[in-house]
């Protein structure tokens, strides 16, 4: 067993492990940190695959910033089991329901889908800054471009919204 | 898979990264002390002079203290949570110095040793993401405390983290359109062949340095940890040494950032003339060693001289020099700084 | 309303102006005259091992003088207790007795003779109330205790050395 298969076990174990705590903890804050923890362990699977500026953008952007506001928003709201509303019991059905739709779609659209080996890893340099920065520019340059259009207007939103 | 683990590079990493760590914690200790000697002065008192010549042993007895002290946790705090807190500050405190090159190359033997933990070639942004896990000790520590001064002092933190990082990249991102390369190593390099950062980029070094202030902080930026409208901040609860990883972990912090603007705007280890000396390369590498820590105890001077001169920001002021004042100065240091490299380019 | 002395300038209350809205000059000269004051003169003293001269006329804590011969001067008239205005003095009169003379100055002498120094105010009044120039208030003054007890001071603490026997002898 090589040492990128052992790490990648660990790692796996470990996003797998903080998912489920996730969705299990009946605490919202311990949520929130089992979903930073999931996060971490993702952004090791970027070092595996020698993505090293996605691993750091995803460090940066959604553990360092994203997840602080979440965790800021339910610190402050203060939930408590005793607060909550009780949830009417058709609701559970539907998202019950919905959930399993979603996996229905994702099993069907997986089965046929084919999968390439990736190379054995550390091998891509696709990851690299550089490399990166120039595929973003000169092959998907259209698309890199609306979608900071898009930012651009999210963000004329929020001054909207915040100067009301 | 066959693979072959070299043994040597193995020792020599981790004795790299013991020597670090315990620099860079020696460096904080003696800190504590610098800054009530610094502080002393400027207001013209002696500081601490009674344990050991010049006060020196005096870290020793205030860690000591920390030590013997009773340990509280709050009997509604979140037990876990509330030891998490302190350790994640000083955890992430301690991982940005392994992206931080230290000095040139030694040579022992046919080995060549460099004294760098890991040149990778995103240096910089590895800083920029633990700085803002950093957030997560102070946010944490100050919710776990179940107190409602500690929370308000965790969401100014944590808010504050947030919006200083964003002029802090974009200064960056201007150095980098010069440098052309993220690894710290090659930016001490062409400081070494060229000139000194600050030279081109002085409003970046400018908002790098307040937005460091800010990252650390540290007065005028230490509203997380004020006195007078929080009764301490995010670590009113803490008590021992949990209180104590705190404050070595601003330590540390304020330690990492004046090496890295040592680092990024003033040659790092190169100093002025090294390479027209004549002397031999290890010779020279330990001379830059000792200029890249002169000019890193400069910084952490000018950051204590700084917060016994200038009070402490009221909140919207904060929020305001952030967002309104620092982010748009950066963006047109980006822009003139883009201009430039194009027009040298090119020649338009 | 007239101004006391002319040295009062009024607030300038104009509105910045874009030199002064940078803030850095203003930063820069803080941070220079605080650069300034390292170099300064400290204004601490190192206690113990260097005081700060007191001024001659300073009233630290009393003591109790001898004459030439060594004999205790106060005839515990009572003066110095009835001069406090703190009520700091207590003291109990005894008769010398023959044979006594070389310690005792006059015929009447204070058996005890105590002041409790946190009440005390230092004043100096009895200092000039006292007629035989028994009490005087010298350049220290009372070192911290834990005990409120020890405060009080007696005779023993107030009495300065005899002037003719040595160290050891006045020990006791």
């Amino acid at each position: 067993m090589g040492i990128d298969l052992i790490i990648f076990t660990v790692l796996s174990a470990i996003a797998i492990a903080a998912a489920l705590g996730v969705i299990l903890s009946k605490n919202p804050v311990n949520s929130v940190l089992c979903m930073i923890t999931c996060f971490v362990a993702i952004a090791g699977h970027y070092i595996m695959l020698n993505a090293q500026f996605l691993f750091v953008v995803h460090l940066i952007v959604y553990t360092g910033a994203i997840m602080v506001l979440f965790l800021f928003v339910l610190m402050m709201m203060n939930l408590n089991a005793d607060i909550e509303p009780q949830k009417r019991n058709w609701l559970k059905y539907a998202g019950a329901i919905s959930g399993g739709a979603l996996l229905l779609v994702l099993v069907a659209a997986l089965r046929d889908a084919s999968l390439p080996a990736i190379q054995a890893g550390g091998k891509t340099d696709i990851g690299l800054v550089s490399n990166l920065g120039k595929t973003l520019f000169t092959s998907y340059v259209v698309p890199f471009e609306l979608s900071s259009v898009l930012f651009l207007s999210a963000m004329v939103g929020a001054v909207v919204i915040g100067k009301k | 898979m066959e693979f072959t683990i070299d043994w040597y590079f193995l020792i020599e990493k981790l004795l790299l990264i013991s020597a670090v760590l315990g620099v860079s914690l020696a460096v904080a200790m003696y800190s504590t002390w610098g800054e009530r000697k610094v502080a002393a002065w400027i207001q013209d008192r002696r500081g601490p002079n009674r344990a050991g010549i010049f006060g020196l042993l005096q870290p020793l007895a205030d860690g000591g203290k920390l030590f013997f002290k009773e340990e509280i946790i709050p009997s509604h705090a979140n037990r876990f949570l509330f030891v998490l807190g302190p350790s994640l500050a000083m955890l992430t405190a301690c991982l940005t110095s392994a992206v931080i090159p230290w000095g040139d190359t030694l040579t022992i033997g046919d080995r060549i040793v460099s004294l760098q933990i890991a040149d990778i070639n995103i240096g910089v942004l590895w800083i920029m993401a633990v700085v803002g896990m950093g957030v997560y000790g102070i946010m944490i520590g100050g919710w776990a405390s179940n107190n409602k001064f500690s929370l308000l002092a965790a969401c100014r933190g944590a808010s504050q983290v947030i919006s200083y990082e964003l002029p802090m990249g974009l200064a960056l991102i201007a150095l980098f359109m010069l440098s052309g390369s993220l690894s710290l190593k090659d930016i001490v390099e062409q400081q070494r062949e060229g000139v000194w950062y600050i030279l081109l980029q002085p409003i970046g070094f400018l908002i790098f340095l307040i937005c460091a202030f800010a990252e650390c902080n540290r007065t005028p930026f230490d509203l997380p940890e004020a006195e007078n409208e929080l009764n301490g901040g995010y670590h009113l609860e803490y008590s021992s040494m949990k209180l104590g990883f705190y404050l070595f972990a601003e330590y540390i912090n304020m330690f990492i950032s004046s090496v890295l603007m040592a680092t990024l705007y003033f040659g790092g280890y190169a100093f002025p003339y090294m390479d027209s000396l004549g002397l031999d390369g290890n010779t020279l590498t330990i001379l830059g060693i000792v200029a890249l820590f002169l000019k890193t105890f400069f910084f952490i001077f000018v950051f204590m001289w700084v917060r016994w001169t200038i009070p402490r920001f009221r909140y919207d002021q904060l929020m305001k020099l952030g967002w309104k004042i620092l982010i748009p100065l950066a963006l047109l240091n980006m822009l003139i700084t883009g201009a430039v490299v194009l027009f040298r380019q090119y020649g338009i | 309303m007239q101004s006391l002395t002319n040295r009062a300038t009024p607030v300038d209350r104009r509105p910045m102006n874009l030199w002064e809205k940078l803030y850095l000059p203003a930063i820069f000269k803080g941070m220079a005259i605080t650069l300034g004051h390292i170099f300064k003169k400290k204004a601490t003293v190192n206690y113990p091992e260097e005081t700060r001269p007191f001024s001659p006329v300073f009233r630290g804590l009393h003591i109790l003088n001898r004459d030439e011969e060594g004999r205790e001067r106060c005839t515990a008239c009572g003066l110095c207790a009835v001069a406090c205005p703190a009520e700091a003095i207590t003291m109990e009169a005894a008769e010398r007795l023959p044979g006594e003379e070389h310690l005792y100055r006059e015929e009447k002498y204070a058996a005890r003779y105590e002041i409790n120094m946190l009440r005390c105010i230092f004043c100096g009044f009895c200092e000039e109330a006292c007629p035989k120039q028994a009490v005087y208030m010298s350049e220290t003054f009372a070192p911290s205790n834990y005990q409120r007890q020890g405060f009080i001071y007696g005779k023993d603490d107030l009495l300065i050395a005899h002037p003719q026997k040595s160290i050891t002898e006045n020990k006791k």
